[in-house]
């Protein structure tokens, strides 16, 4: 593994890592935004839109970032994905436009109230829809049931996704995003009342993340996909798995303690960056696994798949150049907009 | 209809769709950044008010062109996964830089439209100019990309795989620099006269002041980009005369090789019969415009094999009206730029906003014209010379769902952006009027 090929494999991880942290809180305030009553939709309306818009199309930027990486740097896995997941592909890009389209449009067409509800029910359905599919689509990747050498349609287009094993990492995903948003969201108003509600939403969400997380890995076990024994494989999976427990407790004493909101904040996003970071070290070298034309599960790793040397060069010195661009600015960005609310603790009573 | 057709339609839409958001997102940041500068230098309220409500147009296409731009980096591998695994390693480099851009972009729009009194007005002036500087860079990115099909470098084709892949080279090929200065401009052109388009039909019907700065701006961005268009269109077609033969051929419906070869304007081409009926023919112009020389030697369609002809009707057609309207906007530019300055009154006549409001949507169509130029007349290669465009599609059959479910998402898409736009402007007024202004 060159030196070369592991700074852009940290840069893929890093750009999927941050759109589930930034990008994804966004879909769980969509979510968050169905699930909660009709009482409270209009504050929590206002709390998300005042929230993401500013942020929001940087955070799904990462996205994009990450599909760029995959195309140029791994383009035989690009192919690998476009082709045999391309129905559930289809579904996060259908997902993908109705959502942003009909944000932008609910924060922009002021004019009246009747059309707000349409762009709203748009919104947060085509939310649920995305972070599902996203969670399929990742969960294919890994299951090993993609099947090139098939020949016929079901087995090479609907069955490496169309599974329990999916279904469950999407409603995982769901759950996830969810956690996120709520999390985030504590922060994001000066209502005490809308606070305690974000605080057991978030809550309620953790506890569902973690029934699901357990499904997902027994699930796991029963479709051929040894989760558990991967991830105890690598000593910096176990490590991650320790650390997200252990910033688990302080988390819920900031949670129960109605605690700093930037280190609400910051641990919520810690706990889901480690378990993300335990899954991509669990899951390293391999990049995909698939099903051979003997029917045995075969993996494909990274190396394997990676472009020439000259092409490999080229992508890193771009993703170091721009990295050096973007995060300054996107700092600055966040320093704008996250800074005001961080502090609001103190000037709880001045808002009662 | 075949996986094949119904694919290159589907992108074909994509594309035609995405373009249009993609040409606002470079030209439009600049509009709004020359209002605001007015505003803060002049301390004008108009201006400022101007300001807003080209910011809000620019969130809305920038957010629709930002779901169909994630919408087709994906569905380049969707449609045509083999074009993407030989050409990711070559050409992948400028979509990188262009995702830099873009996320450039995205940071900076989320400043200007959300930073007002939050960043000292400086800043927030220039985040504004950031915008439209990141859109024309991720716009130049892509034309690389694109440019690079057309005339593919950077690499050796060795028994159907590429070697000896120099990224730099195949991102700055021949044709990049003169493919991306030409789209960019026309952009600018396309924009330009669109919003004058608008703001003329909002002047006639309102009479508010803010209508006139805003044509004015407007006119003169479009007016200036449409004279600066036929050069660099002529710098392009030639460069096409040395890349690529067969679209030159086709672009002019020449089926004979000749030397003196002339110049046809209109006329609709027959492929069965190799003729062309209804042209004006310019003799020798061809030749002139192709390599500066009347008496020089112009490959015709005879000269290539048939299979790898391009769809000669199409193309000529879209030619002759890419041409056509560019002109007619250099005109109209010509006419208005000397009315602005020596005769105020013609500009200010009816008739000529009548004019204006006419020539509304032809920046577009010229531009959208010109991509089927490019596109269709590269045909039937998806790299030119090395891949075809057959040899690219995904395995998958039932491609022409996708273009129902595509066909179906953008037309609710346009609707609703048409409609958006006109409760904007219904809200402006709504507002200008509570103002008291």
């Amino acid at each position: 593994m060159t030196f070369t090929l592991s700074i852009i494999l940290l840069f893929l991880a890093a750009a999927l890592l941050l759109y589930v942290l930034l990008g994804g809180a966004d879909f769980g305030g969509g979510i968050l935004e169905l699930v909660l009553g009709q009482k409270r939709r209009h504050d929590l309306r206002q709390v998300i839109d005042t929230a993401m818009a500013p942020v929001w199309e940087a955070n799904h930027v990462w996205l994009i970032l990450a599909v760029v990486i995959v195309f140029m740097g791994f383009p035989p896995l690009y192919t690998i994905i476009t082709v045999h997941l391309h129905l559930p592909l289809l579904a996060v890009l259908l997902g993908i436009v109705v959502r942003g389209s009909a944000f932008t449009f609910r924060h922009y067409d002021t004019l009246d109230q009747r059309f707000s509800a349409v762009y709203s029910r748009l919104f947060t359905y085509s939310s649920l829809w995305t972070s599902f599919f996203l969670g399929v689509t990742a969960g294919a990747l890994v299951l090993g049931r993609i099947a090139p050498e098939a020949n016929d349609f079901v087995t090479l287009y609907i069955n490496p996704w169309c599974n329990l094993f999916c279904v469950a990492m999407g409603l995982f995903t769901c759950s996830l995003f969810t956690f996120l948003a709520a999390a985030y969201l504590v922060g994001e108003t000066n209502e005490e009342e809308l606070r305690l509600l974000f605080r057991q939403k978030a809550m309620a969400a953790n506890a569902v993340v973690i029934l699901l997380g357990v499904v997902v890995f027994t699930v796991a076990e029963f479709s051929g996909y040894p989760l558990i024994s991967s991830f105890f494989r690598s000593p910096i999976s176990i490590a991650c798995i320790i650390g997200a427990t252990i910033l688990w407790f302080p988390f819920w004493y900031c949670m129960l303690h109605n605690k700093s909101i930037l280190l609400t904040r910051l641990l919520g996003a810690s706990i889901v960056g480690a378990v993300m970071a335990g899954w991509f070290a669990a899951q390293y070298p391999e990049a995909v696994r698939i099903t051979a034309q003997t029917g045995a599960g075969r993996s494909i790793q990274f190396i394997d798949v990676a472009a020439p040397t000259e092409t490999l060069r080229a992508l890193m010195l771009a993703l170091l150049f721009g990295s050096a661009v973007i995060f300054p600015a996107l700092g600055y960005l966040f320093s704008i907009f996250k800074k005001a609310k961080t502090s609001l603790p103190d000037n709880l009573g001045v808002h009662d | 209809m075949t996986d094949i057709i119904a694919a290159r339609l589907q992108m074909a839409l994509s594309l035609g769709f995405h373009i249009i958001f993609a040409s606002i997102g470079i030209a439009m940041p600049f509009l709004m950044a020359s209002a605001h500068f007015l505003a803060l230098k002049k301390r004008d309220a108009t201006y400022l008010t101007l300001t807003k409500a080209w910011s809000k147009g620019v969130a809305i296409f920038f957010a629709v062109g930002a779901v169909s731009g994630t919408l087709l980096s994906f569905e380049l591998g969707l449609l045509w996964p083999k074009f993407m695994e030989h050409a990711g390693p070559i050409i992948g480099m400028p979509f990188s830089w262009e995702g830099a851009a873009f996320f450039l972009e995205a940071i900076a729009l989320g400043i200007f439209l959300y930073g007002w009194n939050r960043v000292s007005p400086r800043i927030h002036w220039g985040s504004g100019v950031v915008v439209g500087l990141s859109g024309v860079a991720s716009g130049a990115f892509v034309i690389c990309a694109n440019a690079w099909m057309n005339s593919p470098a950077g690499f050796d084709w060795n028994n159907g795989q590429p070697i000896n892949i120099d990224p730099w080279a195949a991102m700055f090929n021949e044709a990049s620099g003169i493919q991306g200065l030409h789209m960019i401009v026309a952009a600018f052109e396309a924009v330009g006269f669109a919003v004058a388009g608008l703001h003329a039909l909002l002047w006639l019907r309102h009479r508010h002041d803010i209508h006139l700065k805003a044509l004015r701006l407007a006119f003169v961005m479009g007016a200036i980009a449409a004279l600066v268009q036929p050069l660099v269109g002529d710098f392009a077609a030639k460069s096409v005369a040395r890349r690529q033969p067969a679209k030159l051929a086709a672009m002019e419906a020449l089926f004979e090789t000749q030397r003196r070869a002339p110049l046809l304007i209109g006329g609709i081409p027959n492929e069965e019969t190799a003729t062309v009926s209804f042209a004006i023919e310019i003799p020798a112009m061809l030749s002139f415009l192709s390599y500066g020389d009347f008496n020089a030697e112009v490959k015709g369609l005879n000269d290539i094999p048939h299979d790898e002809w391009p769809p000669v009707t199409i193309v000529h057609i879209a030619f002759q009206i890419m041409v056509g309207l560019g002109t007619v906007l250099a005109a109209l530019g010509a006419f208005g730029l000397f009315a602005m300055k020596w005769r105020p009154k013609w500009f200010m006549d009816p008739r000529f906003m009548k004019t204006l409001i006419l020539a509304t949507p032809l920046g577009f169509i010229a531009l959208e014209t010109g991509w089927v130029v490019t596109e269709v007349g590269r045909q039937p290669w998806i790299i030119y010379g090395i891949m075809r465009t057959s040899e690219a599609l995904t395995p998958r059959p039932g491609i022409v769902y996708n273009l129902l479910l595509y066909m179906v998402m953008y037309l609710v898409l346009t609707f609703v952006v048409g409609l958006l736009l006109w409760r904007q402007t219904r809200l402006l007024h709504r507002n200008l009027r509570l103002g008291g202004s």
